[in-house]
């Protein structure tokens, strides 16, 4: 597939942007000095041979590291504020449908709080027979349920509204990620708890400094909330809210409260700044939607993606995520030459509900310019849309307008040199 | 309703941990969690837009002037335009009237914000930002009453307590819509 090139040397040439590797050249790849190890990395020494001396000895009370060749990181936004701000996961490089944990996304409107988990309750209260508090252990005792789901901001992407502005598939796609989560389903609290008649609503409220709260609708909170305190086998990483998250599949990430201390439920939504002054959507009229909580179908192509560099002519095989908020990913499809003929993609795993699925489509590059997309159908029969196609419904006040939900289809430019780029086509 | 809790009843009762196959099957109850004092949930606060909640006492925008400069101005401006700054980035306040359907809306209290009861419960939730939750209910009325009084939604001598603030009628309070979504253009 690359006759010219070794297999380190190739990967020094397709994901040369930016990265200690790719620095370093591709000629002296395979042999490069590392000097420092990357985040999440030991730095060792590297043997010339490796079946001729001994490896590193089996070490007790250890956690495990990251290969030190390895260097994807999150990417905070530069937001002017540190505790109020989010990092993107680095899609370009990932494979597969799980998010590392320690890639996942953040988003933080108070910094990441320490709490301890001896310490910390859930209490359920408000329109509800028994107001009761549950401690971790309690919470633990319960039946759990581990499903595998997707969480993405409503604002990612929303930089690319007026005109393609970040670089990087991590920049314009980064706000989504993926994991394994284990928890007890809400429905057993409510069963414990009892609600009340005319109950409809319910305020979940975070122990961070921002003290955040949304209210989400009980009949969502009823059919598959889940409160989290798993996530990929462990504890949930304390950037993700540990000890304990509410996870709402399919729904916005803002909802998904972190460190999550109490719920209380309503008739009634609380309009709390999240959900009046900050998630919602302002229309070119005007108006602004309220509790536009459904992430919608959409796909990425993470590879080749915007900063890349094909070496030459040849075999690739196109790679990306696609995911709805709406149920399962019916089909994807691939384009070559911005949108005009769609080829159906592989998809590499069962679709689950609320998941991504990774999509690949083997593609014969003949050298020539080509502007490369991916589709996602969901099972409700919804097709992911364009840009002109959302702009015509939501207007054009842009990046200070609708700049939420904005799950167009994404365009990469790749030019005759193999650059790839982020267009609008 | 009824019916259903007469059937918790029953699991409580009797079935739970009875030891039988059939009880295991049906259990409704797990007996785990403790009961909530009403002390524990007088802790919280959420406030919606009928003020259910709102505490005691009062503020007006007199007392919020000083109350504005000392904690909020630093990072919201003594103008309540915001500071962008590194390390800062307080939110803009006020402006904004009649720019939503233009090309550069501009979203504060003053011209996007649906509920004056929503200041309130951020106010007196998050900030200050160096010392979340710290301002006195006093303190968080006086502040309310100043932005108020300042985007000229209320006037200068009006107090703000838990009986007035929930009759605030904002500027921008019909500017919301239900989510329209799915977009039915798009399964044309």
């Amino acid at each position: 597939m690359f006759p010219r090139r070794t297999t380190s040397s190739r990967r020094g040439f397709l994901f040369a942007a930016g990265s200690l590797v790719g620095a370093a050249g591709a000629a002296t790849i395979a042999h490069a000095e590392v000097l420092k190890a990357p985040t999440g990395a030991v730095l060792y020494d590297v043997p010339d041979d490796p079946t001729k001396v001994q490896g590193r000895p089996v070490v007790d009370g250890s956690y495990g590291t990251r290969s030190q060749f390895e260097t994807e990181a999150r990417m905070r936004y530069p937001t002017p504020n540190e505790n109020t701000s989010w990092s993107l996961t680095p899609l370009g490089r990932g494979v597969g449908n799980i998010t590392p944990s320690g890639l996942h996304f953040e988003r933080h409107h108070g910094g990441i709080p320490t709490i301890d988990p001896a310490k910390h309750n859930l209490l359920i209260h408000g329109m509800v027979e028994r107001s009761m508090t549950f401690s971790m252990a309690d919470i633990k005792r319960l039946p759990s349920v581990t499903r595998k789901h997707f969480i993405e901001c409503s604002g990612n992407g929303l930089t690319e509204w007026n005109k393609p502005t970040m670089k990087t598939v991590q920049g314009t796609h980064g706000l989504l990620s993926t994991s394994e989560w284990t928890g007890v389903q809400f429905a057993t609290f409510a069963r414990e708890t009892g609600l009340k008649e005319g109950a409809a609503w319910v305020l979940a409220e975070g122990a961070d400094a921002a003290v955040m709260t949304r209210s989400i609708p009980l009949e969502k909170m009823l059919k598959d909330a889940l409160i989290v305190y798993g996530q990929n086998g462990e504890a949930i990483r304390p950037e993700q809210g540990y000890p304990l998250r509410l996870l709402l599949p399919g729904y916005e990430g803002n909802t998904h409260i972190k460190w999550l201390r109490r719920l209380q439920v309503s008739d009634k939504p609380f309009m709390t700044r999240e959900e009046t002054a900050k998630y919602t959507d302002l229309l070119g009229s005007g108006k602004a939607r309220i509790f536009s909580l459904d992430m919608e179908a959409k796909s990425v192509i993470t590879f080749p993606s915007g900063e890349m560099k094909l070496p030459g002519p040849g075999f690739y095989n196109i790679t990306g995520l696609a995911w709805t908020g709406r149920g399962r990913v019916q089909s994807v499809d691939v384009s070559l030459d911005s949108g005009r003929t769609w080829y159906p993609a592989r998809l590499e795993s069962p679709p689950e509900p609320m998941c991504t699925v990774r999509f690949s489509f083997p593609w014969m590059w003949d050298g020539k310019g080509a502007v490369l997309q991916s589709r996602c159908i969901d099972e409700t029969g919804y097709v992911q849309p364009t840009l002109e196609q959302l702009i015509a419904i939501r207007g054009n006040n842009g990046s200070f307008g609708s700049i939420y939900h904005l799950n167009a289809i994404q365009s990469w430019a790749v030019s005759e040199a193999g650059d790839v780029t982020n267009v609008h086509a | 309703m009824s019916m259903r809790n007469s059937w918790f009843g029953c699991v409580i009762g009797v079935c739970l941990f009875s030891g039988s196959a059939g009880a295991q099957s049906m259990v409704g109850h797990f007996g785990v969690g403790q009961t909530a004092t009403a002390d524990e949930a007088a802790k919280y606060f959420s406030i919606p837009p009928s003020g259910d909640g709102l505490p005691a006492g009062s503020g007006t925008a007199k007392a919020g002037v000083e109350v504005f400069a000392s904690t909020c101005a630093a990072c919201h401006s003594d103008k309540l335009q915001g500071n962008p700054a590194a390390g800062i980035g307080g939110d803009r306040l006020l402006g904004g009237r009649g720019s939503l359907a233009g090309k550069t809306p501009v979203k504060t209290v003053e011209s996007y914000w649906p509920y004056a009861t929503t200041l309130f419960d951020y106010i007196k939730r998050t900030m200050p930002f160096s010392a979340p939750g710290s301002l006195k209910d006093d303190e968080v009325y006086s502040l309310v009453a100043y932005i108020l009084s300042e985007a000229r939604i209320i006037k200068p001598s009006e107090t703000i307590d838990a009986k007035s603030l929930p009759k605030v009628q904002m500027p921008n309070k019909d500017g919301f819509i239900p989510d329209a979504r799915p977009e039915l253009e798009l399964y044309r």
